[in-house]
């Protein structure tokens, strides 16, 4: 069976000295978005700048050692984009801070740490992804559950207008956030039972192969309950999130185009629905459309925040205004929704585009790590989780920049916000156990055997 | 500040940025052409194989490296007509088929002579499907690849599941 791994073609190095080297230009790019900060906002460079930099260069040591240690041969690049674009946020969240009065950079910088300590935690916890499907249903059920309970009447809080937050003791999270990480894990492992009866059983009608309701029921039931409640939440990003995530899912484990066309044409009715039956959907349809118009607008019904994001963008040009020399705070809600707008306002198109390919490569290395796994599961799961970042990128930034209608979904890593940023950090750590298992090389068992005179005569050679 | 400083600030940090984004794809596109011939590995292997092929000398115990407290000691049948038989993992690599030669032998009509093998490499365990006729599986996944196991994995052959126990 030595013959199998060589058919492989090449063995995966581990490149880890490439992964610090590209940590330390990681740690530049934090770190000196923090100085120009201080140097563009205040004229000094900030006195602390000695300490905030040990303690990123802390964690992104403490990240590179877990990794170093328990997944050896783990994808080189994730981490440390992963650290870059964490470490940008973090100065423009510092950036806006001044503005502001507030001090959320700080706050950010302790999610962070609590990031990498759930990244550390998850990378050492869960040697083997594939012992996550076994708890296909329990994280099924645990999904709903914790997307239930920001309805509850204690611990559920209401902050602005959205009632998807949960309060226990001075901790705010979104239990959404963690959902959507356990739905990718009972979408990887029902599909990767079912993805042969759903492929291959069942009839056609028009054009399209229906599977059988026994193979589809149960993972739809469990996904229409989940989009349900974001659905009476008004949480459209996270239902849109939701939906491409089945919808994607679905189409890699069937192999079938068919899919798309079917999810297509379900979210055009669902989007005209949404349209005639709620107003919100409405407000977002014409302020997308028509954003001047609606300027001036009631609140709520304004297209005010989007426009001055436009504005921004527009004046930050090709290479931005510089840090503190732009005025990124006159739009609403700048340090979460709209921190792409920041962005283009104080360093212009040139970092925007910057930011995307670091995205690209996020979602590039998860296609990746899905493509060269060994196990359906693996397979499956980093599809989904690398469609969490490319469906967020997209929704938030083509929101932003007005290619599609505003839905709130955060930045990954950028925006500020805790539940979304340490659930990050705990995506990218199951992503780079799946990368080590996957380009971990495969045993040379053959060698380990005594070598057997009769064997030869019966080995049944595989090409 | 003047407001030249303030330029060159903003133009060397969009340079940074850049850098790190070209690096970061640099290292991607030398992951990509960059790997390694399997046959390169062969030479730190050796040692191990001179060491496994040396017929009779009680090399094997200093094999493993240290146990780890948690890690398997046992290969069990936990279902089938042979469930019951216990092979200690000390034994690795450890056969499992209908031949006389197979560490354990199970007395069943869908497993092939060679079946399939247990070895460890490295602290971890892998079962590996030996071209049998009915196929080795983990859950209801036909395994085609040397695979790892972990404490609890069922591994179906036939009709017969084996797990790994402390």
């Amino acid at each position: 069976m030595a013959e199998s791994s060589s058919l492989l073609g090449f063995v995966h190095r581990r490149r880890r000295g490439a992964e610090l080297f590209l940590l330390v230009l990681a740690l530049a790019v934090g770190l000196g978005g923090y100085v120009a900060v201080g140097i563009g906002v205040e004229g000094t460079v900030p006195a602390d700048y000695v300490g905030y930099g040990l303690w990123l260069a802390g964690l992104m040591v403490a990240a590179h050692v877990a990794v170093r240690l328990v997944a050896p041969y783990a994808d080189p690049v994730l981490l440390p984009v992963v650290a870059a674009l964490n470490g940008l946020g973090l100065a423009v969240i510092q950036r806006l801070d001044f503005d502001l009065d507030t001090a959320l950079a700080r706050r950010q910088l302790g999610w962070m740490t609590i990031g990498v300590v759930l990244f550390v935690v998850t990378l050492v916890a869960i040697r083997d992804h594939r012992v996550l499907s076994r708890f296909t249903y329990t994280s099924g059920l645990a999904a709903i559950v914790l997307l239930i309970t920001p309805q509850l009447p204690i611990i559920g809080n209401e902050v602005n207008g959205a009632r998807i937050w949960v309060q226990v003791g001075p901790i705010n999270f979104q239990p959404g956030e963690i959902a959507k990480v356990l739905l990718v894990i009972t979408f990887a492992g029902y599909l990767q039972l079912h993805r042969d009866a759903l492929a291959l059983a069942g009839r056609r009608v028009l054009f399209v192969d229906l599977p059988r309701g026994r193979d589809l029921g149960p993972i739809l039931g469990m996904w229409a309950v989940s989009l349900g409640i974001l659905v009476v939440q008004r949480d459209l990003g996270s239902s849109l999130l939701f939906f491409g995530l089945f919808l994607v899912m679905l189409y890699v484990s069937t192999e079938r185009p068919g899919w798309l066309v079917v999810g297509g044409g379900l979210f055009v009715v669902g989007a005209f629905l949404g349209y005639q039956a709620f107003g919100h959907v409405q407000t977002r349809f014409n302020t997308w459309l028509h954003p001047f118009d609606y300027y001036d607008g009631d609140l709520g019904a304004n297209s005010y925040q989007l426009v001055e994001g436009m504005f921004g963008m527009a004046w930050g040009g090709l290479i931005g205004r510089g840090f503190g020399q732009g005025d990124p705070t006159r739009i609403p809600e700048v340090e979460s929704d709209f921190i792409m707008a920041a962005i283009g306002e104080e360093l212009g198109l040139t970092a925007v585009l910057a930011v995307l390919v670091l995205y690209g490569l996020i979602v590039e290395r998860a296609l990746r790590a899905a493509l060269i796994s060994r196990d359906d599961f693996g397979k499956l799961m980093a599809v989904g989780l690398g469609t969490i970042f490319a469906l967020q990128v997209f929704v938030v930034i083509g929101g932003v920049t007005r290619l599609i209608p505003l839905t709130g979904l955060t930045t990954s890593f950028l925006s500020y916000g805790g539940s979304s940023l340490v659930m990050s950090w705990v995506i990218v750590a199951l992503l780079l156990r799946i990368s080590d298992q996957a380009r971990r090389p495969l045993p040379d068992l053959a060698q380990v055997e005594e070598p057997d005179a009769d064997e030869e005569s019966t080995q049944v050679i595989k090409l | 500040m003047s407001e030249l400083t303030l330029f060159l600030i903003r133009i060397a940090y969009l340079a940074i940025l850049w850098i790190f984004v070209l690096s970061a794809i640099s290292v991607v596109r030398s992951d990509m052409f960059g790997a390694r011939a399997p046959s390169a590995p062969a030479p730190e292997k050796r040692p191990r194989s001179q060491k496994a092929s040396k017929p009779g000398k009680p090399g094997k115990p200093a094999k493993p490296p240290k146990q780890r407290r948690g890690s398997p000691t046992q290969l069990a049948v936990t279902e089938g007509s042979n469930s019951g038989i216990v092979v200690p993992l000390a034994e690795a690599p450890i056969l499992i088929g209908r031949g006389t030669d197979a560490a354990i032998r199970l007395d069943d009509d869908y497993v092939s002579t060679r079946h399939a093998r247990v070895a460890q490499s490295g602290d971890q365990w892998f079962v590996e499907d030996l071209g049998s006729t009915n196929g080795t599986y983990i859950g209801s996944v036909r395994i085609t690849q040397p695979t790892t196991i972990t404490l609890g994995t069922q591994v179906r052959i036939g009709k017969t599941i084996l797990e790994l126990k402390k």
